[in-house]
Order: C-alpha cells, then structure tokens, then sequence
C-alpha cells in the first residue's frame, strides 16, 4: 500500500473507529450492566488511535516513542495495581494532572521544534499560523492548571495539605484575576513576539499557569475536592482539544471535547447533590468558621456514649437496621467487616439495608465500590430518595465514619454553612449508633447536632475494630 | 461555503462538544466515580500528538519535550483504564449472583 494511501485514507478511518468506540465506550459506562464492557471500548479505541498515530507517521526514530511508552506503561499499572480501593479517587486526580501536563508539553515540543529549533526571526504567528499559535498557548495555559490542580486535589484528598482545610491567602481574587490577566498578557506577547524572543514569554505564561492551579485550588476544601476533580478532568480533556488544534489532528478535537463535556455534566451532578453552585464552590473557603452556625471547635454538649456491648443489645432486638458509610468505613477498611455484621443480623431475621449518601466518601460512588468489593448485594445499597422515608420507622441505624451527610443542622438551621444540603434522615430512627474516632468535625469543618440527640450513641474507635467488637458480641447473645 | 482547517475544527470541537453533553445525562451515582476515571483515561488521547512529537533520536528541547509527554500520557492512559477496570470488576462480580 501506497503512503499516500495509508496517510489519506487508512489512518483516518482508523481514527473514526476510534472514535465511534470512544462514544460507545463513554455511553456504555454510563450503565451498570455494560459499563465495564464499555471501558474495555474505550480502551480499543485508544489501541486504535496509537496504532493509527503511529502508521501516520511512517518510518522515524522510534526509540523516544518505545521507550516511553514502554516507561509509562509500567508506571501507569504499578500503580494502578497497587492502590489500595480507599484511594481511588487520588488516583483519578493524579493520572488526570499527567494527562494535562501531557497536553501543554505536546504543544510547547510543537513550538519548539517549528519556532525555535529552526531559528525562525518571523513572529510566532506568522510561522505556526494565527490560530496554531493561540491554541498553543491555550494548550499550555490549560494543561499547567489542570497539572498542578490535580497535585494539590490529591495532596488534598489525603489530606497531606493541612488536612485537606482551605487555605485563603489575602487578597486571593485579586491576585488569581491578576495572574489570570498576566497568562492573556504573557500568551498574546508570545504570540506576536519574533521567533526566538517569544521563549521568555512561553515560559513566563508555563510559569503563571502553574501557579495558577495552586491558586485556584488551594482555597477549595476537602468536602469540595470531588467537584474539582471532575471539573480538572474537564480542563484536562480540553487541554487535549487544544492540542489537537495544534497538530490538526480532529481526533484529538473529538476526544478531548467529549471529555471536556463529558466532565462538565458530570460536575454539575456533583454540585447538585451537594446543592451547591459550581461558583460557589469554586469561590472556595467553605468550611471556615464565619457563618453563625459554623466554627468547628464548638463544645459538644448532651454527647452519650457506650461500647460495643451495649450497641449489641439493642441490636437484638432490632427488626429494621440501616447502616450509613461514610469516610471513615473506608480509611478503616471496615468494607469486609460491615458485611460480615450485616449477614450476621440477617441470619437472625433483621432487615438490613444501606444508605448512600450521592456524596458519601471522597466521590460519588466510593462507597458502592468500597461495599461491591466487599460482596454486598447491590440491591441493598439503597439512594438517599429511596431511603429517607424509611428512616421513621427504622429501628437502629448505624453511621460508619459518616458525618456531615447525616447533620440535621442542613435541614433545620438555616444560617448553618451546609443549609440545604440534602441529608439522610438518619435522626429519625428510633435509635442512631455513630460509630467514629472522636468527636472531630467532618469536612465541612463545622459541628454535628445529631451527636447530641436523645436518640444517639456515640461508639467511639476505628470502624473495623468497633464492628468486630459488635459481630463478636452479636454472636455470644 | 469553503471551511479553512480552523472552522471545520471548530466545527468539530463544538458537535463532539454536543455529544459528550447528551452522552451523559442519566448516570447512576454510582457509576460517577468510573465514569470520571473512564473519561480522564480517554483524554489521554494527547498520547497521539504526543508521538508524533519525538521522532528523532538526538536529543534536543522539542523531542525531549516530546518523550516526557509520551511517559505522562501513557501513564494516564494505561494508568485510568486499568484503575477504572478494577472499579468496575467489582460490580460485575455482583451481577452473576
């Protein structure tokens, strides 16, 4: 076959296949039955499109390209692989920074081999063309925040950055729409700059986009880092769109812009189950302690508490228990033993059901993952709308490392800074177990009433150990 | 009407927009967490210019550049499909029950 053939017909349609998998993949995973079914697609369907880059390019030096990919392979599945189930979402944050860094190096190695290897004295855009050039600097722009935004959501996902709190420099957005404003200023003069005076301002516009995903992501607080990191990963697939412009290749414009989509719908559902905006939340501090109802170092008061012991008794005689995960259910690991509990109450005739709360854990879903693991019957994980009405006439609930999903104040305090949240009714039950480690607020950073109700016990200690306490206790009734 | 490369891109960045907006509508919470990591592995897609960046051998800025983001790219490629995948392999299991 003629390289002509091969380049004009061949690697597109390569590509479009790539692309209808992409679709197929993406529309798949949005349905339990097929979703893994659809990741597998979309896994083709980059095998397709590596495949269809790599005969587009013919005969050249393949040894940068087999040795890093071969490079990334085995660090992307070490790590992949190893990492432990609680740490999912880390992982998204942190493949998803490598995947936008990617993005503004692709296009800065575009511009560095057109403009300033060949020593070109002809402006920027008159050798890349004008909206090469742009969406160079765009590339670049985006795929730095993407980067270093993706860094610190994971810093602040472990909770390595000052325990995931925000942090608000003074005068915050002021400086980021200053270094917003620099970024335009930096990309417009490097745009018009002759060859080789315009690798100053390259760099400079790398620098103020690094600088200006720690900004932005900083002042955001933990309980919010699931939104980012979704809204990242949109950044990251327009980044790729980006680059594609760069390169010309429409695949890339195609891939990168269903993500960017993609990723934008999936942070609205995100704000919406959390009844927030996507500006508020990105106007971040939440969590600080300013508002009447706030402040996290408020005195608990009325707060009982009592061993597993205690807990097992009135789980005797429980003929409906609803079991609420939070956090703390999967830093425990306590997935295993939760279930061991529940086919425990279950032998002896118990209802027993969960309730997820849309934001339960680190992301949408962590929960479901951490339970599936565990071989909970997917038909008990019940959603918040199906559960609250059931909470009335529930006799124990028990609330694993859950906390500001299960805050009364959201429902009943308006001036509290999580009002309007919607919550799991859990104080509605005859009786509410919390099983925590302290009295610590969670990470909106602000106090739980329902620690202090009549109905409630507190079982202090670590999730698994509390659990094989009660499962121990259960047995011996 | 003759479209330059830039609007027949734009073109295509606007629609492909459209379907990643309609393709994701209804998602069961569940699913957000794969789904997300799912399509953060797709938009590794930069893997392909990332190639088409170092084809020399000796090393200069732009090809170098060029292999650093053939390292990052694969790792978010290879790294999000094999992550998603061990998300997944978990409610297949539930489902043959």
């Amino acid at each position: 076959m003629s390289r002509e053939l091969i380049t004009s017909t061949v690697v597109p349609i390569i590509y479009l296949l790539s692309t209808v998998l992409f679709i197929f993949g993406i529309k798949r995973l949005s349905k339990v039955k097929t979703a893994r079914q659809g990741n597998t697609l979309a896994a083709v369907g980059m095998l397709f499109a590596i495949v269809g880059a790599l005969l587009e390019l013919g005969t050249v030096d393949y040894r940068w390209i087999v040795g890093g990919m071969a490079l990334g392979t085995v660090i992307g599945a070490a790590f992949a692989i190893r990492v432990q189930m609680t740490s999912m979402p880390e992982m998204v944050a942190l493949f998803n920074g490598f995947g936008g860094i990617a993005s503004a190096l692709v296009a800065t190695s575009v511009y560095w081999r057109l403009v300033v290897q060949e020593g070109v004295a002809a402006t920027v855009y008159e050798t890349l063309g004008t909206d090469e050039a742009i969406t160079v600097m765009l590339s670049v722009l985006i795929g730095g925040i993407t980067f270093t935004g993706s860094i610190i959501a994971l810093m602040k996902l472990q909770g390595s950055l000052k325990k995931g709190q925000p942090i608000l420099l003074p005068a915050r957005h002021f400086i980021t729409f200053g270094l917003l404003i620099a970024a335009i200023v930096f990309g417009t003069l490097a745009v018009m700059a002759g060859g080789p005076d315009s690798v100053m301002w390259v760099l400079l516009l790398a620098a103020v986009s690094l600088i200006l995903g720690i900004l932005l992501t900083i002042p955001i607080g933990g309980a919010d880092m699931p939104v980012v990191v979704s809204l990242l990963n949109s950044y990251s697939g327009v980044a790729a769109s980006m680059a594609g412009f760069v390169i010309g290749n429409p695949l890339l414009i195609i891939a990168g812009a269903m993500v960017g989509a993609a990723g934008l719908i999936l942070t609205q559902i995100m704000c919406v189950a959390m009844n927030r905006s996507l500006l508020n939340v990105l106007v971040g501090g939440f969590g600080v302690a300013d508002g009447a109802g706030g402040g996290g170092n408020d005195e608990y008061t009325n707060v009982t508490s009592c061993g597993p012991e205690e807990a097992a008794m009135v789980l005797e005689d429980a003929e409906s228990v609803i079991i609420i995960p939070g956090y703390g259910l999967a830093v425990a690991q306590a997935q295993h033993a939760v279930r061991e509990l529940a086919d425990l109450l279950k032998s002896r005739g118990t209802k027993v059901t969960y309730g997820i709360h849309p934001v339960a854990g680190r992301m949408p879903g962590h929960m479901n993952v951490l339970l599936a693991e565990a071989d909970v019957p997917y038909e008990e994980l019940l959603e918040m709308d199906e559960i609250n009405p059931e909470f009335k006439s529930t006799d124990v609930v028990i609330i694993l490392g859950a906390n500001d999903v299960v805050n009364p104040a959201a429902t009943k305090d308006p001036a509290s800074p999580i009002a309007g949240m919607p919550i799991l009714n859990a104080h509605e039950a005859r009786s509410v177990f919390v099983v925590k480690r302290s009295l610590s607020p969670g990470y909106a950073g602000i106090k739980n009433e329902l620690f202090e109700y009549d109905n409630t016990m507190m079982v202090f200690g670590d999730a698994k150990k509390v659990l094989q306490g009660l499962i121990g206790e259960v047995k011996d009734l | 009407m003759t479209l330059g490369p830039l609007l027949i891109g734009i073109y295509v960045f606007v629609l492909a927009s459209f379907v990643g907006f309609e393709m994701i509508t209804k998602v069961p919470p569940t699913l957000h967490t794969p789904l997300m990591s799912g399509a953060n592995a797709i938009s590794g897609i930069t893997i392909v210019g990332a190639v088409a960046a170092a084809t020399t051998a000796p090393p200069n800025v732009a090809n170098i550049l060029g292999a650093v983001a053939i390292v990052t790219a694969t790792i978010n490629v290879v790294g999000g499909f094999l992550v998603t995948d061990r998300m997944l392999r978990m409610f297949g299991k539930k489902k043959k029950k």
